[in-house]
Order: C-alpha cells, then sequence, then structure tokens
C-alpha cells in the first residue's frame, strides 16, 4: 500500500490507462505543461506528448465534441472540465449527442468516453464556482455517473471508467483533492454499480457520496460515543445506483438519512428516497430524513456559504429526527 | 470538356446527383401517406455532396445535417436501408429507431445526420483528431448550412482544426434561409461566408454550390490539404433548397427568387453540359434516369416489406457493454 492524495489518485490511474492504451488521450484547458487547474494532470504531458495530453483553448462545447467525434472513431477520450459548473457551455453536446449517440443510431457506435469534472463548495468560491451539478446528469439516459470519495475509490473507479465502453460523467470535488488515503501499489479496479459500506452500524443508515461522506463519518464518529449506531453507505455509483445494498442497509436499520451537498431540490437525495419509499416501505420505522444545500445560489462570504451548505450539525440533527 | 475531369467521372458525379434527386422526389411521394414524423429533403443541393463526396474515400468520415439524406447517398449510404429507416422499420440503418432525422452508416464514415444545428462540427474535428492520433490518412468533412456559421460550435470546432492543424473541411449548404428567414437578415456576412476563415487563419472560398465541377475541385484541393496534413479549409457553397425546410412547410420565399434559383437546378446544368460536350445524348439521360428510379422503387418496396421493430426495440442499446 501507498499513501496517495485523492488528485494523485486520478494523475495514477490516468497514468496507468494510458501506458495500457495508446488511444487514450487526456484533453481540456491547462491540463498540459501548465498541470491542470487543480493540478490533477502534472507531470503527464512531459511523459505522453503533445497529442496525449491536449491543451484546449476554452471551448467547452467544442471540447466534448471533439471528444465525442474521436470517442466513436477508435479513441478513448478523457475529457476535463475543471469546474462542474462550467460544463453548462457544454450541455448540448453531453445531453442531445454523447449520451444518445449509441441509442439514435442503432446500435451501431460506443461512446467510450469520461468526462472528468469537479464539483464542490465549502473554498469560498462564490456562486459560480461552487456548484453540485451531478443531478442534471443522472437525469439523462445514455450516462453514467460515478462520484468517488477516498483514493482508494477514485483510482479503481477512474480505471474502469475508462475502460467502460459508455460515456461516463466522473465527478471529483476541490475539496478532497489534498485528501491522502492509502492505495494499493498494484493495479487494481473497482466496478462501477457497486456501493461501499463506509462504516457498518444498526440503527440509522446515513447515505452519502463526495466530499459530504467525510463529514457524515465525523458525524458517525460522535455519535458512536452517544450510543447512536449510524452505517455510512457511499453509492460510489450514482447511475448505475446499487439499490440492493442501500435496501439492505434500510432493513437491517429502519432509519433513513440521505445527505448530499447538492441542492435539497431535485437532488439525486429525492431519488434515493423515492425508491427506499417505494421498494423498502416495510422496513421504514420512521420518514425518510434528506439533508442538503438549502435552495439557494452559493454565496462566497464563509458567513454566508456555511448557512447554505450542509454541515455535521445538519446531518447530526436529521439523523436524530429520526429516532 | 475539362482536362481535370474524365468522362466516366462526369457520369458519375450525373449519376450520383440523380440518386439523390429522385430518391427525395419519391419520399417527397410517400412520406405523407406512409410515414410518421418530420422530413427535410436535399433536393435541389445535391451537387454539394456529390461533388465533396467524390473526393472522399470509405474510411474518410463526414457529419450531416437533418438534411442528411443527401449526404449519406453520396457517401454511399444503401438506399433500401435508408428507405427502411425512413418508415421506421427494423431493417433500417438504425432499426427504426430515428427515422429520417439520424440518418447514419458508421461502416462507411457517415457518423450521423444530426438534428442539432452545428453540433456536427466539433464531431467532425473530433474524427480528425482521432485520425491525426492514429496515425492514419482519414480526412474528416463536416457538412452544415447557412444558419450553423451562427453557433457556437462552428466556432469552438473550426478554431480547434485550424489550431491544432487537423485534417477536417468545413463546407458551409449555404441556401440563404434557415427556417424561413432570410439569413442575411440576421448575418451581415451571408454573401461572403468565406470571409470567416480568415479569422481562424485558414484559407476560405465562396463558390457555386449548383455547379458540381466547382464544388468537385474546390473540395478535392482542400481534402488533399487537409490529408497532407496542412490542415483545414472552410469552402461556402451557394445553393438553393428547392422544397421548403421540413416537408409541408409554407413557402414564404419571393416567388421570383425560388423561379430564379430553379433555373440554376445543378441536375438541370449537369445534363445540359453533358448533352452539350456529346458526352451523353437524349436516350442516354432517360436510360440512367430510368435505371436510377428502379433503384429508388426496389428501396421504397423493401421498406414496405420490412417490420415494425417490436417494443423491446425501444430499450436496446441505452448502454453498450
Amino acid at each position: 500500500m501507498i499513501e496517495l492524495s485523492f488528485r494523485e489518485a486520478i494523475r495514477e490511474a490516468m497514468r496507468e490507462e494510458m501506458r495500457r492504451d495508446s488511444n487514450i488521450f487526456l484533453i481540456g484547458t491547462d491540463v498540459g505543461p501548465y498541470g491542470g487547474e487543480f493540478r490533477v494532470s502534472g507531470n503527464l504531458h512531459s511523459e505522453f506528448g503533445e497529442w496525449r495530453v491536449k491543451d484546449t483553448p476554452i471551448s467547452e462545447q467544442g471540447i466534448i465534441g471533439l471528444s465525442l467525434g474521436a470517442a466513436v472513431t477508435g479513441c478513448r477520450p478523457i475529457a476535463e472540465i475543471p469546474f462542474n459548473d462550467f460544463i453548462a457551455m457544454a450541455m448540448d453536446q453531453i445531453v442531445n449527442q454523447v449520451a444518445k449517440f449509441r441509442y439514435t443510431f442503432g446500435g451501431q457506435c460506443i461512446v467510450p468516453m469520461v468526462i472528468r469534472t469537479a464539483i464542490g463548495g465549502y473554498i469560498r468560491a462564490a456562486e459560480q464556482h461552487s456548484q453540485c451539478l451531478e443531478a442534471w446528469f443522472c437525469h439523462v439516459p445514455g450516462l453514467k455517473v460515478v462520484a468517488p470519495s477516498t483514493p482508494y475509490d477514485v483510482k479503481g473507479l477512474l480505471k474502469s471508467s475508462i475502460r467502460d465502453n459508455n460515456p461516463v460523467i466522473f465527478i471529483e470535488h476541490k475539496f478532497m483533492y489534498p485528501m491522502k488515503g492509502m492505495v494499493p501499489e498494484e493495479d487494481y479496479t473497482i466496478p462501477l454499480g457497486v456501493a461501499d459500506i463506509k462504516k457498518e452500524g444498526k440503527d440509522v443508515t446515513l447515505i452519502s457520496y463526495s466530499y459530504l461522506i467525510h463529514k457524515c463519518l465525523n458525524v458517525a464518529k460522535k455519535l458512536e460515543e452517544e450510543g447512536i449506531s449510524v452505517e455510512v453507505v457511499d453509492p460510489r455509483t450514482l447511475v448505475p445506483m446499487d439499490k440492493n445494498t442501500i435496501l439492505n442497509s434500510v432493513k437491517k436499520t429502519g432509519r433513513v438519512v440521505i445527505a448530499h451537498e447538492a441542492h435539497l431540490r431535485g437532488g439525486i437525495g429525492a431519488e434515493i428516497a423515492a425508491i427506499i419509499a417505494d421498494e423498502g416501505f416495510e422496513y421504514l420505522d420512521a420518514p425518510i430524513k434528506r439533508v442538503a444545500a438549502k435552495d439557494a445560489p452559493i454565496p462566497f462570504p464563509s458567513v454566508l456559504e456555511d448557512v447554505v451548505l450542509p454541515q455535521e450539525t445538519d446531518i447530526e440533527k436529521a439523523i436524530k429526527e429520526t429516532l | 470538356m475539362d482536362e481535370d475531369i474524365s468522362r466516366d467521372l462526369m457520369l458519375s458525379m450525373y449519376e450520383g446527383m440523380l440518386k439523390i434527386r429522385l430518391f427525395e422526389q419519391t419520399q417527397s411521394k410517400v412520406y405523407v401517406v406512409e410515414q410518421e414524423g418530420f422530413t427535410h429533403l436535399y433536393i435541389g443541393e445535391e451537387a454539394i455532396a456529390t461533388g465533396v463526396c467524390h473526393n472522399l474515400n470509405k474510411d474518410d468520415y463526414i457529419t450531416s445535417t437533418h438534411r442528411g439524406h443527401g449526404h449519406m447517398i453520396a457517401k454511399g449510404g444503401d438506399m433500401k436501408r435508408m428507405m427502411a429507416e425512413l418508415y421506421g422499420r427494423v431493417d433500417g440503418y438504425c432499426k427504426g429507431k430515428s427515422g429520417s432525422l439520424h440518418i447514419a452508416d458508421f461502416s462507411i464514415g457517415v457518423l450521423g445526420a444530426n438534428g442539432i444545428v452545428s453540433a456536427g462540427i466539433p464531431i467532425a474535428s473530433g474524427a480528425a483528431y482521432s485520425a491525426k492520433l492514429r496515425g492514419t490518412k482519414q480526412v474528416a468533412v463536416a457538412f452544415f448550412g447557412d444558419g450553423a456559421t451562427t453557433q457556437g460550435c462552428f466556432h469552438e470546432g473550426v478554431n480547434m482544426a485550424a489550431a491544432f492543424d487537423l485534417p477536417a473541411v468545413f463546407i458551409i449548404e449555404n441556401n440563404m434561409y434557415l427556417v424561413g428567414t432570410r439569413f442575411d437578415r440576421v448575418c451581415k456576412v451571408c454573401d461572403n461566408l468565406a470571409s470567416k476563415a480568415a479569422g481562424y487563419g485558414i484559407p476560405g472560398f465562396n463558390i457555386d454550390g449548383n455547379d458540381v465541377v466547382e464544388v468537385y475541385k474546390t473540395s478535392k484541393e482542400a481534402i488533399e490539404r487537409a490529408r497532407n496534413g496542412k490542415g483545414p479549409t472552410l469552402i461556402n457553397c451557394f445553393t438553393y433548397r428547392h422544397h421548403t425546410h421540413f416537408e409541408g412547410d409554407l413557402d414564404v420565399r419571393d416567388k421570383q427568387e425560388v423561379a430564379y434559383w430553379m433555373d440554376r437546378d445543378p441536375i438541370k446544368r449537369m445534363e445540359e453540359r453533358l448533352l452539350k460536350e456529346k458526352i451523353i445524348n437524349e436516350a442516354g439521360v432517360k436510360n440512367y434516369r430510368g435505371k436510377v428510379q428502379k433503384m429508388v422503387d426496389e428501396a421504397v418496396d423493401f421498406a414496405r416489406k420490412s417490420p415494425k421493430p417490436a417494443p423491446e426495440v425501444a430499450f436496446e442499446d441505452v448502454y453498450a457493454e
């Protein structure tokens, strides 16, 4: 085992895959010699050169469209859109093109591409640089959506996402890039669509993903001392989602809190809650609770941002409401 | 006769244009009675797809538009599988799932007719990037209309192809109309769209899009330039569609303007030229037309006999294995 940061784990996953398959390339603004806006690509350019680590102009729509054209003609592109807020510029190419090419053309092509993008706030970057928009992509058939929370998960899942013959929206989190974790030295992958129980418990199921998992684990640790046993479930992949692990946990505990950093209204928590209410109704001993960002844009100063974004106290309060 | 253009090439391009014309005219008749949805016909613009695609190999790529039947036929598409797709039948190119708007044949490099204006432009740049990365000599051609030149994807797709010297060619099918709005009401350089090329540092040409020989020659140079690593070219082809934007729409265009362009019909001009240069005679014209119409009629027959897709087909290919 070796200790890697979240960003290093991403870089090493890309490096290993790019060494294995010469048709894989990384493309995006500032991914080349500069090393990436979040320092993820690092020295990949010096190893792989200009055509496999390609700097682009600021052209999100064009970057995704170009990646699609390459993906349906024998390549496996990894497109980087550093702030997921900018992904709005590329929505036609993602939703109407990338997601639909295989289906629309009757299975004549595969679209083996990954779009890597970072969500998240808590960094005081203001309204247009702090959002969590993963729910948008969960709503589009044809896309897969992956949101890992640890260096171990991110490396294994990115490798699987690159090898997947479908378009994957790979959700990273700005705040997690420097976070460290243990990662096997040997080659490994983690399959998409498999959840991970980050902490076992028996009183309440706490479902979360991405950076908020870490706040959830802090809360679970604190509540353990109060005699409340929280099971923290990390779906890791949002589409396709591992319903079975979630429902089995609810069956065990009878109580659910779903926590995500994205806005409450229409967030993926609503989808998970609906699934549990439909398929796990008999297991429930309390209403399903959701913790999420309030439905307001995310303001800049900490005094306001911390009111809009979910905090550990919000998670703790929701758990206690189910008991 | 043009020394650069052989008799065989002239006849091949003539037949190519006829294939599109007669397919589309037949489609115009059967669509109303026997098909669902919408259809957008290429009648009047045949010289562009035909002239360009006569310079392309089977493994070169093209991206196409909502008006995509012409590109598909010009690239070597199978009329039977095309018509079956238009009828929404299971033997169609896309299992009947997409119809007229999304005709595609990836095995001959047709990367799909796109229903979003300009979306195919960066996709063509991507196919060109792929060729460059894999070290092949393939070229990608993007077909799109005058209306696409005001979209962001045009700007981004052309700029990147230019900046990266990608083996791409960009063909504007300038029929001067959006759905029903004359393009010069919303763009100051409708008459000189080639001038946009300078903004990307690439060559640009304004040509008579209804002269298949001129289209052939100009696109030949552009395609060779691309194939030899010299980067992309922008070609603005003036043309006119004979029908409305979609079949069944009201034609709001000036009647005199329509008559002016009908007179400049690319097939009429080619027939006149072939007769004048004695490459063909009247009987030959009749022969070609008869032969092509028979192909089209067989395609309609094939489509009518093809079954409709079963309900399960609606859930196939959402994801790949």
